[in-house]
């Protein structure tokens, strides 16, 4: 309609053209491809990570100098502000410019604020392999050596790493995690007690054998979230039931974009279906597809629902809610005796290629991972694990179902079962594959095997985008 | 909503310009052509700073949205010509084309129901609430335009939901078979979306039309009594043939809302359950800012102003002409 209207004018009035011309003349300014300005070229970008070496030979450290770290925190998490606070009063001469924003608004940003002219010295992030292909991460290999990285356990540090081929788990440092988060299974101890629950399940059977009951009682099984502004809440459950049909391997490298993985896999498909049955059983809240992320933990916390699939960041909040009536065990195997497995991801921060104090934040990481303030804040403040040195002792927590999810933590490490989480495969399969699908499966509209196909037909249209 | 503002304008803003060619024809037969044309050249110059602002506002963003749509771009690297590619993606995808389905199942609740609505309920106060309850009953209808859109989305989320408001007042009358969490289930997301939509927009029509009604000479209506008409004998052939303008406006500023939608929806159920609700506002929010598949979204951004475009464009000269 406006050019329309632009063109009739112009027939009515010559002189028009006149104002035309000089509205031209602003509209070409942005004719130019778009990107083609302001991106730095990856020659350029390259030289600058292999340049610092000298820097690390003199020992990386935050010097005795003024250092003003530029950082980006995401909103509603006081973990890294209360260690940054805690860096300061150990180190006086550094001092913080926080900037803050919800996680999905970084996800959005995160690329323009690396490449931009104040590129931060700490950043949470988001996702990183398109972040390492553009060159914006710094690759953090030197400080490895330089601080002794490489003897903290390998899977600690797998998930950040990047190959050169793109896919993660294996390759070049591009981040470190704050904390290593644990996901499992959170219960309500009086109703579990009323179920008859005396011990944490060891199979799947003798779990879903604990559902029933459930069902059979008149208590509500499961609370779950599954509405789209929160991301399908059921994923959680289905990667548990993978991992309890199946090896974790092909879920990591399915997660990891290596060549070829497939999500759609035999006993993928198995553990589909028995999702499948706990929806046809009633196990989750019939409206669960409107439900969100907080009013799930609401209801929760004021004791509906038995179960729980959610993560130790949690954990606090429940203890708080609940009065300490709230406990919590890894996702038992299929078969009695196998191994255990979960969800745990690092609390992903990096630093930009450009940035100023690139030393100085990451003496900040080997200060979190190793400083023993540092580690109790962690502990008390994130719920989760400092990770770190495995000589290193973890600190003990107020609430004391984080001392249950750190042992928990320490029978997944003893059993190699970490996994990243199936929604973190590419920028979108979450919102575009998992979400809509798991809602599909609750409408009974999608059944075990077409759930997974579609995800993967979605995820190889991604990637070859 | 004050985009759609601008785009119901031309309708205005033609007769005008027609005027000025009238103008310019007689200025070649008046000898006193120099000194219109100086008037006109100041004309111009009033209109420039306001024209500049549209440029750089509103024409810039388009003209890089088409340009963008033919690129291969992640927001910040460099971009990859490729041409018309995206747009076939847009046109051949069943994802992005449900999307636009589902945005034209919106018109019939933002649009076609609040303007039948919105012209009955008009004529309504306009015959029965004169004075101060007139004046009460247009503040009420208009309320929902005051409130924030996404405000109104959080709030009506809350009604709408398994234990909200709606449902216990359906248990209350015997009703407690039917209720379910309204935007989560996939039969009624949609119209749960849309009825959102119809208690948004159904003030705007209303007060738009009453204002349009109350142009309406009286004796009109007189003389049709006289004759013997009762109020849809009035209605019918006095109110809306009255009103085309009017109805014109509140059809395009609607239509507009219905197929650009994005904040109801994006507060209230986000697209789901599944893509019960995606529409093409969302998906290009996903596309643009998750997938970061800048081009793709920008294609999908330039179908939607044209299909925006040609549902608007019979109705500017439907309206345009029966207002003559």
């Amino acid at each position: 309609m406006l050019t329309v209207r632009f063109h009739r004018a112009l027939a009515a009035w010559p002189a028009a053209r006149l104002v035309v011309l000089t509205l031209a003349t602003i509209l070409v300014t942005a004719c130019a491809a778009p990107g083609a300005v302001t991106t730095p070229s990856p020659a350029a970008t390259g030289t600058q990570t292999s340049s610092a070496p000298s820097a690390v030979a003199a020992g990386p450290s935050c010097g005795t100098d003024p250092v003003k770290l530029n950082a980006y925190f995401e909103t509603g998490f006081d973990l890294p502000f209360k260690l940054s606070d805690e860096f300061t009063k150990q180190y006086p001469n550094v001092t913080w410019d926080i900037k803050q924003d919800q996680f999905t608004n970084l996800m959005s940003s995160t690329p323009r604020l690396l490449a931009g002219d104040n590129p931060p010295d700490l950043i949470r992030l988001p996702s990183m392999v398109t972040l390492v292909k553009d060159g914006l991460l710094k690759n953090l290999d030197d400080y490895v050596t330089a601080f002794g990285w490489d003897k903290f356990p390998a899977a600690q540090l797998a998930q950040n790493r990047v190959a050169s081929d793109g896919t993660r788990g294996s390759g070049s440092l591009y981040a470190a995690g704050l904390n290593y988060s644990l996901t499992g299974v959170f219960y309500n101890k009086k109703l579990a007690q009323q179920i008859g629950m005396t011990a944490a399940p060891t199979t799947v059977a003798e779990f879903e054998d604990l559902l029933a009951k459930a069902k059979t009682a008149g208590v509500q099984p499961i609370m779950m979230w599954n509405a789209t502004a929160s991301g399908g809440g059921l994923a959680f459950p289905l990667q548990n039931l993978m991992a309890a049909y199946g090896p974790t391997q092909p879920i990591n490298d399915w997660i990891f974009q290596k060549p070829s993985a497939t999500i759609d896999t035999p006993t993928n498909v198995t553990a589909a279906q028995h999702l499948q049955q706990w929806v046809e059983a009633g196990y989750f809240p019939k409206d669960v597809n409107a439900i969100e992320y907080t009013d799930a933990n609401a209801r929760f916390g004021k004791g509906e629902g038995v179960f729980m699939f959610n993560g130790d960041w949690q954990n606090a909040v429940y203890d708080k809610d609940m009065s300490s009536n709230v406990g919590f065990f890894v996702f038992p195997p299929g078969q009695a005796g196998g191994s255990v497995a979960a969800m745990s991801a690092p609390l992903t921060y990096g630093i930009a290629a450009k940035a100023k104090n690139a030393d100085c934040a990451a003496f900040f990481f080997n200060w979190v991972a190793t400083n023993e303030k540092a580690r109790q804040i962690d502990v008390a403040v994130g719920g989760s694990n400092p990770g770190g040195p495995p000589d290193l002792a973890v600190p003990q927590a107020a609430a004391p179902v984080t001392n249950e999810t750190l042992t928990a933590g320490a029978d997944v490490a003893k059993d190699n079962g970490a996994m990243d989480f199936i929604a973190n495969a590419t920028g979108s399969i979450f919102a575009q594959g998992w979400t809509p699908e798991l809602q599909k499966m609750v409408g009974g509209k999608q059944a075990a095997a077409g759930l997974l196909k579609a995800v993967q037909a979605e995820y190889e249209k991604e990637l070859a985008r | 909503m004050s985009q759609a503002a601008d785009k119901a304008d031309p309708a205005r803003a033609l007769p005008g310009a027609r005027a000025e060619a009238i103008d310019r024809r007689l200025s070649r037969r008046i000898p006193l052509a120099q000194g219109i044309r100086r008037q006109t050249l100041v004309g111009w110059l009033f209109v420039v700073p306001a024209l500049l602002f549209y440029a750089v506002f509103v024409l810039q963003p388009l003209a890089l949205t088409v340009q963008y749509s033919l690129y291969r771009w992640d927001g910040f690297s460099p971009a990859t010509w490729v041409g018309l590619a995206n747009y076939a993606s847009v046109l051949s995808e069943p994802k992005l084309l449900e999307t636009l389905f589902n945005a034209f199942r919106l018109v019939l609740f933002f649009s076609l129901i609040p303007v039948t609505l919105g012209l009955v309920t008009a004529s309504v106060v306009h015959r029965v609430a004169t004075g101060r309850l007139g004046t009460v009953s247009r503040t009420v209808l208009f309320l929902p335009q005051v409130i924030p859109l996404v405000a109104a989305g959080i709030i009506w989320g809350r009604l709408l939901s398994l234990s909200g408001l709606i449902n216990q007042g359906l248990t209350a009358i015997g009703l407690g078979d039917i209720t379910r969490a309204w935007l989560g289930d996939f039969d009624t997301a949609l119209p749960a979306v849309g009825i959102i939509g119809i208690w948004v927009l159904l003030g705007f029509c209303t007060v738009l039309l009453l204002t349009g009604m109350a142009k309406i000479d009286a004796g009109l209506y007189e003389s049709a009594r006289l004759d013997g008409a009762g109020w849809f004998q009035e209605f019918r052939a006095i109110t809306v043939p009255s009103l085309r303008y009017e109805i014109g406006v509140c059809l395009t500023v609607t239509i507009i809302a219905a197929l650009a939608a994005f904040d109801i929806v994006y507060v209230s159920t986000g697209g789901g359950p599944g893509n019960a609700t995606a529409v093409p506002g969302i998906q290009i929010y996903i596309l643009a800012f998750l997938e970061r598949q800048v081009g793709l979204a920008s294609a999908l951004a330039v179908v939607l102003v044209i299909l925006v475009l040609l549902v608007i464009l019979p109705i500017q000269r439907l309206s345009r002409e029966d207002a003559r």
